[in-house]
């Protein structure tokens, strides 16, 4: 464990692998919620909140439970199960303790449960700290820390799109290309200009 | 039968997931490289809706509302276990080609989505039909999509030179090809849409 290793992990999570322009992770919110600033950073902080929290449920479930069990093959499952219940316990504490989030929060949590990018940081975390089955020392961290990098990177997209698609609404877009083609191209861009940070090394 | 095959059909074009409704577009985008991927992820992803339209059709007079989303998850997760289980035995390179892409099949929003909105309606022969309909839409979108970035990228197509001299666009290869084509091709299937109406 070394601050080196965090340090790849941070630049590799949000800016090489980015989630959404790299590793295609939650696309589906990426395009729909980008349309204004408020939502999509409403959504990014829920997802980072997700993403973190179901790195570490996810660790425990699978250094505790499949590994020793030699039970690995339920990984796909037994993740997703725990992710769902998760938001769904979340929803519920934040509706009974506070509206105000709930409103905020709202209809984007349950939205999350089907985010590409929760599970997808569960399964990577358990593909990049286990070898051979076997938890790398610092492991725990390693995965917590990823689980944050990942949301950051997903906030870090969301940012730059709808900042973007808010300047879009006052230019004359052809009609063909309107709304969603438009935002891929627009993430193709972005995309290519994130290759940039590809020579990074540490 | 008519209707069976009208079923069928509807998933290809009509409401074919990929460019009519927009679903499902992490594993399209991520694994369209190149066609034999593609073509994997297609076949994988229909034997999941597949399965799951049909055991959602067979068991939804017995689920309860409220928890019905994760009764479907824990069905769909099933069968993509299946899959991935039977890919990591039979085809080990393929699995290695499409990586997380495989697992992450279950929070493919066309599974889920056709669970939610067609199969726990109908009857099980219907869903049966609609699943395998969207599914071939899905794999012929897979397999439109990584011809154009696999012949315009790598200048092959499964392994045969397409000509000589061609100086290929490695763009299309990255992350921001895939995105580049997506967007073109929605837009492309938004004027044959004007079109017709």
């Amino acid at each position: 464990m070394s601050i080196a290793q965090f340090l790849t992990i941070f630049i590799s999570a949000v800016f090489i692998y980015n989630v959404i322009l790299s590793r295609f992770l939650g696309l589906c919110s990426f395009v729909a919620i980008s349309r204004e600033t408020k939502p999509a950073m409403a959504m990014s902080l829920a997802v980072m909140f997700v993403t973190t929290m179901s790195s570490i449920i996810t660790w425990f479930i699978y250094r505790f439970l499949l590994v020793p069990f030699g039970l690995t093959y339920l990984r796909t499952i037994s993740f997703i199960l725990v992710i769902a219940t998760f938001v769904q316990l979340v929803e519920m504490v934040i509706r009974k303790t506070s509206p105000a989030l709930y409103r905020f929060f709202g209809i984007y949590l349950p939205l999350i449960t089907v985010n590409c990018a929760v599970l997808g940081v569960a399964v990577l975390n358990s593909d990049m700290f286990f070898i051979n089955g076997k938890a790398v020392p610092g492991s725990f961290y390693y995965s917590a820390f990823q689980g944050v990098c990942v949301g950051l990177g997903y906030a870090l997209a969301m940012l730059l799109m709808s900042g973007i698609r808010e300047r879009l609404d006052f230019c004359d877009v052809p009609k063909t290309v309107k709304d969603f083609p438009l935002a891929f191209i627009i993430a193709s861009i972005m995309s290519l200009s994130f290759l940039g940070f590809n020579g990074f090394r540490f | 039968m008519k209707k069976y095959f009208s079923e069928f059909l509807k998933g290809i074009i009509k409401e074919n997931p990929t460019f009519v409704l927009v679903l499902g577009l992490c594993p399209t985008l991520a694994v369209s490289t190149s066609v034999t991927n593609g073509v994997g992820m297609g076949i994988a992803a229909t034997f999941v809706l597949l399965g799951s339209n049909m055991i959602v059709a067979m068991i939804k007079n017995i689920v309860p509302d409220r928890i019905r989303i994760p009764c479907f998850i824990v069905v769909i997760a099933t069968f993509v276990t299946i899959a991935e289980m039977t890919m990591k035995a039979y085809s080990p390179a393929l699995d290695r080609a499409l990586g997380i892409y495989v697992p992450l099949i279950v929070v493919n929003c066309i599974v889920l989505g056709r669970a939610e909105a067609y199969a726990q309606k109908q009857t099980v022969l219907n869903s049966l039909f609609d699943g395998l309909g969207m599914g071939v839409g899905f794999t012929l979108a897979l397999i439109l999509i990584s011809a154009i970035r696999e012949a315009l990228g790598t200048g092959k197509i499964l392994g045969f030179t397409l000509a000589h001299k061609f100086e290929p666009a490695f763009v299309l290869g990255m992350p921001s090809g895939a995105l580049l084509v997506i967007g073109l091709l929605l837009g492309f299937f938004n004027v044959l849409k004007g079109k017709r109406e």
